[in-house]
C-alpha cells in the first residue's frame, strides 16, 4: 500500500522513549517453562494470526477482548496508537497469551488487554502481573488505569488485587475505571508477581528464534475444549 | 430382599457445558447408560435424579420429573433425592431400595448439577449452604475453609505434609488425562505446584494450607446407571451385570467442632464398615477405589477411616505407590473429583460408572487389572453424611 509521507506526518502519533521491560522466565505448575518478553511493532505480524480465532468466540468474551486485542495490535503496527507496549507469553517458542498496555503520560498508565490463549495455568494472571511490573518497576508510574470487558478479568484484576475505584473513564469506554497505585502493586507482588531474571540462554534463544502460533483449531479448542465436546 | 445390580452405565464428560441444560446432561448420561443395559423398550419403572442445588444453580426444580418428559419414560415414578455432595451416593442407594424390595424391576438413577451457570464464588457460596447456618455459614466458613481447617489438624495430628497433598493431586491429574471425561487434562509437577518458587504465583492458597492444585474444579456434568434384578439384566445384555454388593449410610454432628475430634471422620469410618458387613468382605478384599477427593486430603483421610491403611499410614502408602494406578491399591483411576471434576449432584453416579467400567474391564487407558471388589465413599457434607458402596464383578 502506498503511503503519502507528507500527510502521514500529521497522522503518525510521536511515541514516547520507553524503557524496556526485561525478559523473565516462569515456572508454571505443569513445570513447563514460560518466556515472558517485550515484543516490538515488527512482531505484530507474527502475532496477529494467534488472535484472530478469538474474533469467533463468544464464551467469556473473547470475541470483544480478541477483536480490540487486534485493533490495537493493528494500529500500532501501522503507526496509529501511540506509546504502547506489548508482552507474550511463550512456552518452547509457542504463544501462549499476551496483553498490551500504553502509556498515558509519565506518571499514569493505561492498561489495555490480557489474552490468554492457553487455559487453566495462570497464564493470564502472569502477563498480567508482568504488565503491572513493567508500569510501575520498569516505566516508573504512579498508578495504571485498568478495566473489566469479562467477568473473569473482573474477578481477576479488581478482586485479586484490591483495585481502587476511579470516577470518569477508562479509554476503552465500557466498565468502571479502576486504578492499581505504586502501594498496592508492591503490597501484592509477592503473591501474584512470579518469575527469574536472567532467562536461560538457551530459552531465550528458543522464544526469539521465532513466535510459533497454534493451528486455529487447536487455538479453538485450547479456549473451548472442543475437541472433547465433539467426541464425548 | 432382591440382589441388585448395575445393568448399564454412562456418563458425559465433566466440564463447562454452556450449551446444555441441567437436564440434557442427564437426559445425555441416562441415553448412554440406557444403550449399555440393552434397554430398548423395557419400561423404566422409577427415575431417581441426585442433584444438590438445581433450584439454586439454575432456577429449575422437579428435575426428576423432567428427565421423564424428556425421555418419555412416562408412566415411571420419579423423585430427586438431596444429600448435598453424597446426593448420587443417595440416589443410588434408594435404586437399590426400589429394587430389593420389589416395588421395582428396572431404575434408572441419574447424577447431574449444572454449577458453571453461575460464577465461582456464587457456586462455593451455594455449596456452603450445606454448613452448619448459626455456627458455619454466618461466619464465612466455605467448603474450602472446613477442608483448610480440618487439613491443618490432620497434618499435625498424623504428619501429612504439604508434599503428599501435592502428590495425591499430582497422581490424580496423571489419571484425569487417561480419561477423557475427566474435566482437567493436564500433568503437573512437584516443581510446578510446590518447590518452585513460583508455585507461591502459579499456585495460590485458597484456604490455608490447602492450595489451588488442592481443590477440586467447579463442573457442569451428568452420570447415569440403570438398576435392575440379575435375572432381567441378563435379558437385557451380554454385557456382565455388577452386583451392588453392599451400601452404607451414616450421619455425623452438622457442625465440625461438635465432634469429639475433628480429625475423625466417623460417618465415613461407619458407612464404609455398614457397606463391607453387607458385602461380606474386608477393606483388604477391594481391588479398585473411588473417593471423595473434593480437596486432597480428604482422599489421605478416607483410604485410613475406610479401612485400607491405619491412621497415619494412608500418606505414607500414597508416597509409596500403593495408590497409583500401577500400584496394589489404585484409588481414583478416574481422576477423582480432583480431576475428572466434582459437579456435586453427579459425582456419585460417576464413581459407580467409573468402577462398572473397571470391574467390566471397559477402563481403558487406566484399567485396573483384575478387579472383583471395588469401593467407593461419596462424603457429603462435611463428612455428615457419607455413603459407602461396594461393587463387585461375578467372579
Amino acid at each position: 500500500m502506498r503511503i503519502d509521507m507528507e500527510l502521514e506526518r500529521y497522522l503518525r502519533p510521536p511515541d514516547r522513549e520507553m524503557p524496556p521491560y526485561p525478559a523473565k522466565v516462569i515456572t508454571l505448575a505443569t513445570g513447563s517453562k514460560m518466556v515472558v518478553r517485550q515484543v516490538f511493532r515488527e512482531d505484530v505480524p507474527a502475532i496477529l494470526p494467534a488472535v484472530r480465532p478469538t474474533l469467533d468466540i463468544p464464551r467469556d468474551y473473547y470475541d470483544v477482548v480478541g477483536s480490540r486485542v487486534y485493533a490495537e495490535l493493528l494500529a500500532w503496527y501501522r503507526y496509529r496508537y501511540r506509546d504502547v507496549f506489548c508482552i507474550i507469553g511463550q512456552i518452547d517458542g509457542l504463544l501462549v497469551g499476551l496483553v498490551n498496555s500504553r502509556m498515558f503520560s509519565p506518571q499514569l498508565g493505561i492498561s489495555l488487554h490480557t489474552l490468554a490463549i492457553e487455559r487453566g495455568l495462570r497464564i493470564g494472571a502472569h502477563l498480567f502481573a508482568a504488565k503491572m511490573e513493567h508500569h510501575i518497576e520498569y516505566l516508573g508510574q504512579e498508578e495504571v488505569l485498568i478495566t473489566a470487558e469479562s467477568p473473569i478479568g473482573f474477578r481477576r484484576w479488581m478482586i485479586e488485587y484490591g483495585l481502587e475505584l476511579r470516577e470518569g473513564q477508562h479509554e476503552l469506554g465500557g466498565a468502571a475505571p479502576y486504578a492499581l497505585t505504586r502501594e498496592m502493586y508492591f503490597d501484592a507482588k509477592h503473591r501474584l508477581v512470579a518469575g527469574e531474571r536472567p532467562v536461560p540462554q538457551e530459552l531465550m534463544e528458543v522464544a526469539q528464534r521465532e513466535i510459533r502460533v497454534a493451528s486455529e483449531t487447536d487455538i479453538i479448542e485450547k479456549i473451548l475444549g472442543a475437541r472433547r465436546r465433539e467426541i464425548l | 430382599m432382591k440382589p441388585v445390580v448395575i445393568a448399564g452405565a454412562g456418563m458425559i464428560a465433566f466440564e463447562r457445558r454452556d450449551d446444555d441444560s441441567l437436564v440434557d446432561m442427564l437426559a445425555m448420561a441416562s441415553l448412554r447408560a440406557m444403550d449399555d443395559a440393552g434397554l430398548g423398550d423395557h419400561p423404566v419403572d422409577a427415575v431417581i435424579v441426585g442433584n444438590m442445588a438445581s433450584g439454586l444453580f439454575n432456577h429449575q426444580v422437579s428435575v426428576a420429573s423432567a428427565l421423564v418428559d424428556k425421555l418419555s419414560l412416562y408412566p415411571a415414578a420419579a423423585e430427586r433425592i438431596e444429600n448435598g455432595p453424597a446426593s448420587g451416593g443417595s440416589a443410588i442407594k434408594h435404586g437399590y431400595q426400589a429394587i430389593a424390595s420389589g416395588m421395582a424391576d428396572v431404575v434408572l438413577v441419574a447424577g447431574g448439577e449444572k454449577m458453571r451457570e453461575v460464577i465461582g464464588p456464587r457456586a462455593t457460596d451455594v455449596v456452603a449452604y450445606m454448613a452448619q447456618p448459626e455456627a458455619e455459614y454466618v461466619y464465612g466458613v466455605s467448603l474450602p475453609a472446613m477442608a483448610g481447617m480440618f487439613a491443618r489438624l490432620y497434618m499435625k495430628k498424623y504428619g501429612v505434609t504439604a508434599k503428599h497433598l501435592a502428590q495425591v493431586a499430582i497422581k490424580n491429574q496423571a489419571n484425569g488425562l487417561l480419561n477423557p471425561y475427566a474435566h482437567i487434562h493436564m500433568k503437573i509437577t512437584m516443581e510446578g505446584i510446590l518447590t518452585h518458587p513460583d508455585s507461591v504465583v502459579s499456585n495460590p492458597i485458597v484456604a490455608d494450607p490447602l492450595r489451588l492444585y488442592d481443590c477440586c474444579p467447579v463442573s457442569d456434568g451428568a452420570a447415569a446407571v440403570v438398576m435392575t434384578t440379575p435375572e432381567i439384566a441378563k435379558t437385557l445384555s451380554s454385557k456382565p451385570p455388577i452386583e451392588v454388593a453392599g451400601i452404607g449410610q451414616a450421619t455425623d454432628t452438622h457442625a465440625l467442632h461438635e465432634r469429639e475430634d475433628p480429625t475423625d471422620l466417623k460417618a465415613v469410618r461407619i458407612a464404609a464398615e455398614k457397606a463391607f458387613a453387607m458385602a461380606r468382605c474386608a477393606p483388604q478384599d477391594v481391588h479398585v477405589a473411588e473417593l471423595h477427593d473434593a480437596f486432597t486430603i480428604l482422599e489421605i483421610a478416607e483410604s485410613e477411616h475406610v479401612g485400607f491403611f491405619e491412621k497415619g499410614e494412608g500418606a505414607k502408602a500414597l508416597a509409596n505407590g500403593v495408590t497409583s494406578l500401577d500400584g496394589h491399591l489404585p484409588i481414583n483411576p478416574s481422576g477423582g473429583l480432583k480431576a475428572r471434576g466434582h459437579p456435586v449432584g453427579a459425582t456419585g453416579v460417576a464413581q459407580a460408572v467409573e468402577l462398572v467400567w473397571q470391574l467390566r474391564g471397559e477402563a481403558g487407558e487406566r484399567q485396573v487389572r483384575d478387579a472383583v471388589n471395588a469401593f467407593m465413599v461419596n462424603f457429603g457434607g462435611f463428612g455428615n453424611n457419607v455413603v459407602a458402596t461396594v461393587l463387585r464383578r461375578e467372579s
